[in-house]
């Protein structure tokens, strides 16, 4: 070797420890001080593992096809969406309800995509974000896409996109970091790294040591976060937007928490995953964390817990009343299927609508 | 104005949606200051600047996915494939989010964007610089395939690709780039989209093609006018969704039909128009 072509390194956040207390000797952002955003945040994670819980139930009574939990991803998601403005744009993956839930998805919206119904993809407040996006690591290139056209539009916006540890290794992923690299581009790439792409473990993914450091090698600023600490993963979004949008660039954040459910319930984690794994991954869960913080700095007691939990259980069921009822009572025609596939319809796909619409009628299921 | 070839047909139309819709972006390898390697986009760069026909990093899957991102976000990405064989890791992104934007979303979403590859065989090129994969794209629910065959049908159809709401894959039979120059007056005008052209009116038997192969096709209704057989040539144009009708009136009146193809036979669109032609009631006889 004659010298270093280049050298880098990954610094690691955390903030709130799992004790629920400032980590000692270091110097904690201006956002663990704001309580209101912190409270607002807080009561998110909580309603939405309150609807998560509900989900798995209809799924388990029938009521539901399948369903991605997002049990443990609680802070990771809402810290996602809470950074982002209204006019930015969000491409997810299938679980982060916690984000979109704050850009103003519906909760029947959810169901009803897991349902099988595309009006779940109808968003009526976020008109502008993707949709659920099952193609692993597919979403990420279409954020960058989008973040390409605020730039040449010249629009102070940002596109976010997340992908998991599994994502991480594909292509999409990698290309899309070095599309950020190549146009300078205001994108934001979360990786939420829960340990487990379905049954193969982080660890059979690669054997780099950190997975933000696939951004370094593409040109980016890459951090990875303790993703259980809902401060470190909303101060690190925060950091990441405010950088685009001011045109320094992309950014990767690795926020490292834990898949405590099955992938979807259509697994059992069981077959592949010991439960002395499962349950130290409870020790560390974000939820506990941020209620002893907000408790320890007297935000937030028992009774407003209370309170909480009788409102977000109302507000679920609620949610999920409205979806049985368009399920029972307004499922779509099986016309429907064409009516969506181009703006105007071909000829082609007119016969075979009309062909679909006459089974239809003559009292064919559908 | 002198009369133009079919490649230069298509450097028209882009330059001409390019002046009318500055929401209309180029993007692709060595397309920029290269004008790409057939020089489809030659000159544009100058013309346009660099933020409206951009060079790409040599990604394909990124050409793909991110012109779908930038189609539902308010852009009009004309993406270029260097050759047909290079549009494959693009297929994920066509099939599976270009096609099912707008269905997914119930209408909220939409991708208006064009993908063009020079197509075919014929020019003593290496492999995957010679592929038909016209059934493979037709095959994908949402997806226009257009496909030229001539220097005005290479300007009006490119336009009315770029110009409609939906995502359009344009093959452009490279094998014929150059092969003929016709006077294509730059005005704007689009071609429809999603029929037929019949290119020569004939009584005795119908000559179905598209793309490269209406060269030969028209070189052999000729030979056969010189026997006292007059045929009767249609270019596709549109290989999806396929104008089935133009073909069976056509064959109603001439009685027989032959359709010729480049691209490997199984599950094609031979197959398909020949399909077509028996549910309209003619006898098909195999092989095709």
């Amino acid at each position: 070797m004659t010298h270093s072509a280049t050298s880098f390194k990954v610094d690691y956040y955390q903030f709130i420890g799992v004790d629920g207390h400032p980590v000692p000797g270091v110097k904690v952002p201006a956002v663990a001080q704001d309580f209101d955003r912190l409270k607002k945040l807080y009561e998110l994670m909580v309603k939405t593992r309150i609807f998560d819980k509900k989900a798995i139930a209809l799924q388990r009574t029938g009521k539901l096809g399948t369903y991605a939990s997002c049990l443990g991803h609680e802070a990771a998601h809402v810290a996602i969406g809470a950074a982002m403005r209204e006019e930015d744009c969000f491409a997810p993956m299938y679980r982060e309800y916690g984000a979109q839930f704050y850009r103003g998805v519906e909760m029947r919206d959810v169901l009803m995509y897991w349902g099988g119904d595309e009006r779940g993809n109808d968003f009526k407040k976020a008109k502008h974000d993707f949709a659920w996006c099952v193609p692993i690591a597919t979403q990420c290139l279409h954020a960058a896409g989008a973040a390409l056209a605020f730039k040449l539009k010249n629009q102070p916006r940002v596109a976010v996109s997340v992908v998991g540890d599994g994502g991480s290794s594909k292509g999409d992923f990698l290309e899309a970091i070095n599309a950020a690299s190549a146009y300078q581009l205001p994108l934001v790439l979360v990786i939420v790294n829960n340990q487990w792409a379905i049954s193969v473990p982080r660890k059979s993914q690669n054997s780099a040591a950190t997975l933000a450091q696939k951004g370094i090698a593409g040109g980016l600023s890459s951090i990875q976060v303790d993703g259980n600490d809902l401060v470190a993963c909303l101060w690190a979004m925060d950091e990441a937007i405010e950088a685009a949008r001011s045109g320094q660039g992309a950014s990767v954040i690795e926020m490292i928490t834990y898949r405590l459910s099955d992938h979807t319930t259509a697994d059992d984690a069981s077959r592949y995953r010991p439960d002395d794994e499962v349950d130290a991954a409870w020790e560390r869960e974000p939820m506990i964390r941020l209620r002893q913080y907000l408790t320890h700095q007297g935000i937030w007691n028992e009774s407003l817990e209370q309170a909480l939990h009788e409102t977000a259980q109302a507000e679920v069921q609620a949610s999920v009343d409205d979806y049985l009822a368009q399920v029972d009572t307004q499922p779509q025609p099986a016309s429907a299927m064409f009516d969506y596939m181009f703006d105007s319809l071909p000829h082609d796909l007119a016969e075979q609508r009309a062909q679909a619409a006459r089974f239809e009628d003559e009292g064919g299921q559908h | 104005m002198a009369d133009i070839t079919l490649i230069e047909g298509v450097t028209m139309a882009l330059a001409r949606a390019m002046s009318e819709d500055e929401d209309v972006v180029i993007l692709g390898e060595d397309v920029g200051v290269n004008g790409g390697v057939f020089r489809a986009t030659a000159g544009l760069q100058a013309k346009f600047g660099a933020e409206r026909v951009l060079d790409t990093p040599l990604a394909e899957v990124m050409i793909a996915g991110m012109s779908v991102g930038m189609a539902a976000q308010g852009i009009k990405p004309v993406a270029e494939a260097q050759f047909c064989g290079f549009s494959m890791p693009m297929v994920d992104q066509i099939m599976c989010h270009a096609g099912r934007m707008r269905n997914r979303t119930r209408g909220r979403l939409s991708c208006p964007m064009v993908l063009r590859f020079p197509s075919g065989g014929g020019i003593h090129a290496p492999e995957h610089h010679s592929e038909s994969p016209e059934a493979l794209f037709a095959h994908m629910p949402g997806i226009r395939v257009v496909t030229p065959s001539s220097p005005a049908r290479a300007y009006g159809l490119l336009l009315a690709s770029i110009r409609d709401p939906d995502p359009v894959i344009f093959m452009e039979p490279k094998r014929i780039y150059r092969w003929q120059k016709e006077h294509v007056e730059d005005d704007g005008e689009e071609l429809p989209l999603d029929v037929c052209y019949v290119l020569r009116e004939g009584t005795d038997i119908t000559l179905v093609s598209w793309g490269a192969m209406i060269k030969e096709t028209l070189a052999v209704a000729e030979q056969l006018k010189e026997r006292g057989i007059h045929a009767e040539v249609i270019d596709v144009a549109t290989i999806s969704p396929l104008d089935m009708d133009t073909i069976a009136e056509s064959v109603a009146k001439t009685g027989r039909c032959v359709i010729i193809q480049e691209a490997p036979r199984h599950c094609g669109v031979a197959s398909e128009i020949a399909a077509g032609l028996a549910d309209a009631g003619f006898t098909v006889y195999w092989p095709l």
